[in-house]
């Protein structure tokens, strides 16, 4: 409705639900770093005498699992894994997919058509299997892992930035500074990039959790994180054997599972409706 | 339409090409393919006649044309766990996954399409409100999580085991469907929403055509357009999802098959299941694609 | 409200009677109300035509009418009657029956009106389900409609869907839509506004002709005085909101009271101005052009012969407007010259020195000398660039430093009329005018010797662009530069321009000074141009022979 101006541009404020999922974000992050001061317990150490003790027990606030290692102290552990391999891993693909969709854009004809191809091929083999396939014939390796949950979601930033990057090449302000004789580093840093980080930041808000559940989902099959490290899935994976008589060893790790990737697709809403220029009144 | 169909069925032959090359040089170039093949205690005269009929002592390019014509034979190798063909493996359980599968896909389409057009109708609504925290709950909800506190529930409050029933197919679909449905929901939402503000309604609506036609008649078929696409491209989680799900209901289907051949590296059977997505994901792209020139007149005239 | 000017005959009882509307904007909106106190009766078989710019609320009272406001715009005040009876409140069940059968409206873009998948045909036929025709009679009526709005092949039409149809031929079947009832009002908003000129002439022809034969009235809101002189018994002027003007369409036309409608009228013919000197030395110059744009992997490649043969050339300080409709070619043969496109074959010789070869460096320091301002300022502008970024970028890209070329952004700020102190801002913040402004001083930061204005006015008001005309002279009477000017206007090409080039389907089909296209064009084309143009016979500008 062109009859209607908007008015004023004052960014609204904050939704609660949006800050209660900032607050578990930073809370999630603070828990990982410094968690390991809650408990004196390392996250290996067993004790015979103290196995599937409930949450509440003196000593094991959050109970222990059937070698009587702490939880509290293992969902730190996991905690620190699951961190480092969702941001490690998201920025995996992040970086490569939107290169690659940036480079298709910006050089067309062949090289396009490779990375299209390339496109399609993951688009087709979901990422899950992809790694399955992977770590069936090769050795199980922190490195390999990482880089095979790095890779998924790659081929979406490489889609969304390619569509990006052509509609930015096509619009009015690079023609015109085209015309003004900007080198091609100083219209693709200056003018184009600038204006398709945001699909990216937006993305990477959906790529984060769906990496931290694909991770769980990989240790939780036994084929992700292996022992002697931990990761949330892995734990939940050895509780699930327990779950009618130990329901803490599975639970307590999926709800944190659960409220991380709550959190961050709340907060990558809310980014969206803020950053989406067609949701915003530009006219 | 005719340059469609077929820029899209070279797409899709491209596509299972490159696939089934890439399948080809990792299992070639990662170790010993035919140390790989066989059962790991073979002795060395079993592994070396592998490798022979494999023709590995044979040029690179000719392997891999000999891989391709055992594709296209049908001949996709032997089940170190079983001894029986892969396929054969495959066959027995596929109609498990299917029938979990399919469940799961009506179970969200049936749900979550209804349930998201209702939200935009209602927009701005506590329904509203309500449909769209259900699918940033279903997204971020981990399946296996999901089918545990099922499981879990199940056997306190009615004393039920809900794994390992092959009869009970409800809650692993449920389990199964539960992302695509909050996807659908939220897709379905935002495509109506925008069909029902598009102009050639404000128009329908200057020549007098009541509510319930506009929407069914007009927003409806457009906002389905989009949809179709998602619902191919759920096809890729819901396979995903499903290799979780059975493993946590038990589950006796493709899944728990790729899993446990994962875990005692039965590489035949891996790579022939790999192959066997592969092929369906590319065909559930065709046949998206095609779907495509029945329900938009604009795809036709090209 | 405005007295209505002019006496005369009695009018016959209104069949439309609007008065004292009032519609309120949401809280947030400019100003508080959409439109405030709006009056006018329309009689049957009369043309009224509601004239206003972007933003006067012209399409709110259209919509007020047929009862379609959003609640988020409430009727606040006044009353509209149909036929001496009061209407029913905004989105009463009861317009069913009004809508289409009583009181039909077409929009402005035809082809958003039909909905994508589904046949012209079947489109029209629903309107007749919904207002309980028989199914026997339908595709019988739908088939005479189709004939009577002049379409060709009424059944293969029927047949068809939107995307199949011209943009001429899908307002034909909107029209038709709206006529299948055979209401008394027709109320039409811009509904020529997105066609060529020639299209809108046979659009206005066509209502014009429907207007008779059914004694049909017609709600007109349009921005464009021209089109008002073609077609109006009747005006009313609105400005944000405020009818401003109110009378018969001669009275108005001839002597207009109010000082925004003589801006309005004004627009249709902007004066002309005096010719530049002549001189000969060329800028640049053109020789047997050709652009193809190729397309399409499988199926057969597919071309398109964007630019054909067209040589032109420019001097120095002179002005030449490209005239043509929308798919002539004409802002392909701009970018070829802008060497934003690699062209075919030909020669492109920039004061004397051939660039149609010319890359890398080379191409970039040539640029400094050639500079261009879009058609839409609302993306020529990078949204995250402050404007004096803007400004400055070229300069600081052939070497100047950032003071320099900050203190040059400043000083152009002023004087393309806008205050140096809103350098600090971003483009968002500006109005179309405002930006348009912006990048004509960004352009003219390098001190090209030639302007390419692509289109630089349409997107604009009418009142705007008669603003925006005088900068770029000026402009040109400061620092001598060559303007092209592409346009598909040609009451403004005659404005600006000493030479016009009137092209049409990518090639140049009459060249000439601008007087003697005007006066006495040559080629059939240029011929129908001017006769399609709205209201060029009716207003003269002064200064024509």
């Amino acid at each position: 409705m062109s009859e209607v101006a908007a008015a004023g541009r004052a960014p609204p404020p904050i939704p609660l639900s949006v800050k209660i999922a900032m607050a578990f974000v930073v809370l999630f992050v603070l828990f990982a770093l410094f968690g390991h001061a809650l408990t004196p317990h390392g996250f290996r150490e067993t004790s015979l005498l103290h196995r599937l003790e409930p949450p509440g027990t003196e000593g094991y606030l959050l109970g222990t699992d059937a070698r009587g290692r702490d939880l509290l102290a293992r969902l730190v552990a996991g905690a620190q894994i699951t961190l480092v391999v969702a941001i490690a891993g998201t920025v995996i693909g992040a970086v490569l997919g939107s290169l690659l969709g940036i480079l298709a854009a910006a050089q067309r004809g062949r090289a396009e058509a490779v990375i299209i191809a390339a496109i399609d091929v993951q688009a087709s083999l979901p990422i899950i299997i992809v790694a399955l396939f992977m770590l069936a014939m090769f050795d199980n390796s922190f490195a390999l892992f990482l880089l095979l949950v790095g890779l998924n979601g790659w081929e979406v930033y490489a889609r969304l930035m390619r569509g990006a990057t052509l509609q930015a090449k096509e619009s009015g302000y690079v023609t015109a500074v085209r015309a003004l004789g900007a080198s091609p580093a100083r219209i693709y840093l200056r003018h184009v990039l600038p204006n398709i980080l945001n699909i990216a930041l937006v993305q990477f808000t959906v790529n984060l959790p769906l990496t931290v559940l694909l991770e769980t989902a990989l240790s939780f099959l036994g084929l992700g994180v292996q022992p002697p490290l931990t990761s949330l899935g892995q734990i939940m994976s050895e509780g699930r054997d327990r779950l009618m008589t130990a329901w803490w060893l599975t639970l307590l790790p999926g709800a944190i599972i659960f409220c991380l990737a709550l959190s961050v697709s709340m907060i990558g809403d809310w980014l969206r409706d803020r950053l989406d220029p067609t949701l915003r009144s530009e006219r | 339409m005719t340059g469609y169909i077929l820029s899209r069925l070279i797409r899709a032959a491209v596509t299972m090409l490159l696939t089934v090359t890439i399948v080809f040089l990792f299992i070639r170039f990662s170790g010993d393919p035919a140390a790989a093949l066989v059962p790991p205690d073979a002795p060395q005269e079993v592994i070396d006649q592998y490798a022979r009929t494999m023709g590995l002592d044979q040029p690179i390019w000719r392997q891999y044309a000999g891989y391709i014509g055992g594709i296209l034979r049908g001949d996709f190798g032997f089940s170190i766990h079983t001894g029986l063909a892969v396929e054969e493996v495959f066959f027995d359980r596929l109609p498990f996954t299917l029938h979990l599968g399919l469940t799961a896909l009506a179970l969200a389409i049936a749900i979550g399409i209804p349930i998201g057009a209702i939200a935009a109708i209602r927009r701005g609504s506590a329904l509203d409100r309500f449909v769209m925290g259900f699918s940033v709950f279903a997204f971020a909800m981990p399946n296996f999580l999901f089918g545990l506190i099922l499981i879990l529930t199940a056997a306190l409050a009615f004393g039920t085991f809900l794994g390992g029933d092959s009869a009970n197919v409800i809650w692993p679909a449920l389990t199964l469907g539960l992302a695509a449905m909050g996807s659908f929901a939220r897709f379905a939402r935002s495509s109506l929403l925008e069909t029902i503000n598009a102009p050639y309604m404000r128009a329908a609506e200057a020549r007098g055509v009541p509510f319930w036609t506009r929407l069914i008649r007009h927003a409806a078929p457009n906002a389905a357009i989009p949809l179709v696409t998602l619902i191919g491209l759920s096809l890729g989680a819901l396979v995903a999802g499903s290799v979780v799900t059975e493993q946590v209901f038990a589950w006796p289907g493709v899944g728990q098959l790729l899993v446990r051949s994962v875990a005692t590296r039965d590489l035949a059977q891996v790579q022939f299941l790999v192959l066997v997505v592969a092929f369906t994901m590319v065909m559930a792209n065709l046949v998206v694609d095609f779907l495509y020139l029945l329900i938009d007149p604009r795809i036709r005239a090209t | 409200m405005a007295a209505e000017q002019g006496s005369g005959a009695a009018r016959p009882s209104p069949l439309l009677s609007v008065f004292g509307l009032t519609v309120a904007l949401p809280p947030d909106g400019d100003r508080p109300e959409a439109v405030s106190g709006v009056s006018f009766d329309i009689a049957p078989g009369e043309t009224l035509c509601l004239v206003g710019e972007s933003g006067s609320g012209k399409s709110v009272i259209g919509q007020a009418i047929l009862g379609m406001l959003p609640s988020a715009l409430p009727v606040t005040g006044g009353e509209i009657s149909w036929q001496g009876t009061s209407m029913p409140a905004q989105r009463d069940a009861a317009f069913a029956g009004i809508r289409s059968a009583e009181i039909s409206m077409i929009f402005q873009d035809a082809s958003a009106s039909l909905n994508p998948v589904r046949t012209i045909g079947a489109q029209l036929a629903e309107v007749l389900a919904v207002h309980g025709i028989a199914k026997s009679e339908r595709k019988a009526r739908v088939r005479d409609t189709l004939r009577d709005v002049a379409l060709p092949e009424p059944e293969r039409i029927a047949r068809s869907y939107p995307h199949q149809l011209s943009g001429g031929q899908a307002q034909r079947a909107v029209i038709a839509a709206a006529l299948l009832l055979a209401p008394r009002l027709l109320i039409a908003d811009e509904p020529t506004t997105a066609l060529d000129v020639t299209t809108q002439a046979e659009i206005l022809a066509l209502i014009a002709r429907l207007k008779a034969e059914r004694e049909l009235a017609v709600l007109f809101v349009t921005h464009d005085f021209g089109v008002v002189a073609e077609i109006a018994d009747r005006v009313a002027v609105m400005k944000d909101g405020i009818q401003v003007e109110t009378g018969a369409a001669q009275e108005v036309l001839n002597r207009p009271q109010h000082a925004y409608t003589q801006r309005l009228i004004a627009a249709v013919t902007p004066p002309e101005r005096p010719p530049n000197p002549r001189d000969d030395t060329r800028v640049l110059e053109a020789r047997n052009v050709n652009l193809i744009y190729r397309s399409g992997l499988f199926g057969g490649r597919q071309s398109f012969h964007a630019v054909r043969d067209v040589s032109l050339e420019i001097s120095a300080g002179q002005t030449v407007a490209v005239v043509g409709e929308s798919g002539s070619g004409k802002s392909s043969l701009a970018r070829c010259l802008l060497r934003l496109e690699d062209i075919d074959s030909g020669s492109i010789t920039f004061k004397g020195a051939e660039i149609s070869g010319l890359t890398g460096n080379a191409l970039r320091s040539l640029r400094r000398s050639m500079q261009v301002v879009l058609q839409d300022p609302y993306s020529a502008l990078n949204p995250r660039q402050t404007i004096r970024a803007a400004i400055a970028e070229g300069p600081i890209i052939h070497g100047a430093t950032a003071k320099d070329a900050h203190r040059t952004a400043d000083a152009l700020m002023e004087l393309v009329g806008l205050s140096a102190q809103a350098g600090g801002r971003y483009p968002q913040e500006f109005s179309g005018g405002q930006r348009q402004r912006i990048c004509i001083a960004r352009a003219l930061a390098l001190e090209p010797e030639l302007l390419i204005a692509d289109e630089a006015v349409s997107a604009l008001d009418v009142s705007i662009q008669a603003q925006i005309l005088d900068l770029f002279a000026d402009m040109q009477a400061r620092y001598g530069f060559a303007i092209l000017f592409i346009t598909h206007d040609l009451s403004v090409a005659r404005a600006i321009a000493d030479d016009i080039l009137v092209m049409r389907q990518g090639e140049i089909v009459e060249r000439g000074p601008a007087s003697q296209i005007f006066d006495a064009p040559v080629h059939p084309y240029t011929a129908d141009l001017l006769a399609a143009a709205p209201g060029l016979d009716t207003f003269q500008p002064e200064s024509a022979a």
